[in-house]
């Protein structure tokens, strides 16, 4: 390994790299945030819905949980345009992405409903309170107390899946170390330092999910 | 939308998806049992009193369990042979699914080590066992035992993992759906039936080892 080259190289390419660990950033925010909407309102339907929804609810859960990533990803890339949906490939990586992550975030959010003790939502229906109101300010504040932890690491594993975009020709922060590393050879190197910025990027967010939690906790 | 189903080149392939599925069940069930001695090894470095020991266990296991597994896929197969070690592309997709099964399984069974009594030690030592017969034949059963479940849930993700070794061209499940699914055009069919394969896969392997679960609890 040569080092001084190594620097030199790294001094060339890390516009580009900073430009792949943003896509990387933006695709899983993006996955994140669609994946958290849709997760809670399943966990709500698994929670509360009658009978069929709950059926239904609990196949796309297990559907989407028993089926690798990878395929979620493909079958989206190769569906979608089928469909007339006009996504690009980002899209379709993002579309397959919050369906992961809305698996995920279903079951830690009926996980925390399921952890609030039954008496509070009497105690809130004897006062009168109306079902929505119950779970805005009943409910949810405790949930949501609950299940940070558990949604902060389903946010880890969406952002280490978005690596998979490199398969479907997404240039985020894997396919853009792919392309340095096939024009200046130093495979060890920016492997190394693409891990690195991964590390940093899940670090910074377990640090701040645990920021929040503190500040969140009685 | 007009599109007809049609499932007829499916079928016609099925047994080449079969036989991805074998692969990928094999590679898993490989990596899981090199990933439970490595995990094993990390968990007693992570609770060891020597610090520097702690410490770079500490760092192997946050470091890979921060990462994409498909960079650790990548680094084994790409960067390894620029430092002169070549391994082939089916023992490197192994040894980078077992390291990343390792620190998982490490982090488990540090939780299992944490949860055992210190009165089992204790009475370990009190009868006169030396501290490696200790571990062999006190700690290290019960800890298996305790974490059997998390074990079972490591593996069935790492079975899921598996699915990325198509993209070294290792020949499983997703490999051959991906060349179906482009030789024959049938898309959809293709996904479809790729994915209810490992979700049936899965679900097998779930309640094969809740039944092993179940006869491993100790009886009251």
């Amino acid at each position: 390994m040569d080092l001084s080259a190594f620097f030199v190289e790294l001094a060339n390419v890390w516009p580009r790299l900073l430009q792949g660990s943003i896509a990387t950033v933006t695709v899983s925010f993006q996955a994140i945030a669609y994946g958290s909407v849709f997760g809670s309102l399943l966990g709500l339907m698994i929670f509360y819905g009658r009978m069929p929804a709950r059926i239904c609810g609990w196949i796309y859960l297990d559907f989407i949980r028993g089926t690798p990533v990878l395929v979620l990803m493909l079958a989206s890339f190769y569906i979608v345009p089928l469909a007339g949906l006009g996504l690009s490939a980002t899209g379709a990586g993002i579309l397959a992405l919050s369906a992961f992550c809305s698996a995920h975030v279903a079951e830690v959010f009926r996980g925390g409903l399921a952890a609030v003790p039954p008496g509070q939502a009497e105690a809130a229906k004897s006062v009168g309170l109306t079902f929505p109101k119950i779970l805005f300010y009943v409910l949810l504040p405790q949930v949501l107390r609950q299940a940070l932890p558990a949604w902060i690491n389903a946010a880890v594993e969406i952002v280490k899946a978005s690596s998979l975009l490199a398969v479907i020709s997404v240039p985020e922060l894997l396919l853009t170390t792919q392309q340095i590393v096939s024009r200046n050879f130093m495979n060890a190197e920016f492997y190394l330092v693409c891990g690195l910025i991964y590390f940093a990027i899940n670090l910074t967010l377990s640090k701040f999910g645990k920021l929040v939690e503190k500040r969140l906790a009685f | 939308m007009n599109y007809s189903f049609d499932f007829v080149p499916i079928w016609r392939n099925f047994d080449t998806l079969l036989y991805g599925l074998g692969i990928g069940l094999s590679l898993a069930a490989l990596s899981i049992l090199i990933g439970v001695v490595i995990g094993g090894v990390v968990a007693f470095g992570l609770v060891s009193k020597n610090k520097p020991t702690a410490w770079i266990a500490g760092l192997y296991v946050s470091f890979i369990r921060n990462i994409p597994i498909l960079l650790v896929i990548f680094f084994m197969f790409f960067a390894l042979p620029q430092l002169g070690i070549r391994f082939s592309k089916i023992t490197s997709f192994v040894a980078a699914l077992s390291i990343y099964a390792g620190a998982n399984l490490a982090e488990v069974f540090r939780g299992g080590l944490q949860a055992i009594p210190k009165g089992m030690t204790e009475a370990g030592m009190a009868v006169g066992l030396r501290p490696m017969q200790i571990r062999l034949s006190i700690i290290i059963p019960l800890m298996l035992r305790s974490t059997l479940p998390s074990m079972g849930n490591a593996f069935i993700s790492l079975f899921k993992d598996t699915s990325l070794a198509a993209a070294i061209a290792v020949p499983e499940l997703t490999y051959y759906a991906r060349k179906i699914n482009v030789e024959s055009f049938r898309i959809i069919e293709t996904w479809i039936v790729t994915s209810l394969l490992y979700v049936a896969a899965t679900f097998t392997i779930a309640s094969l080892l809740r039944l092993f679960e179940a006869r491993l609890a100790i009886k009251r």
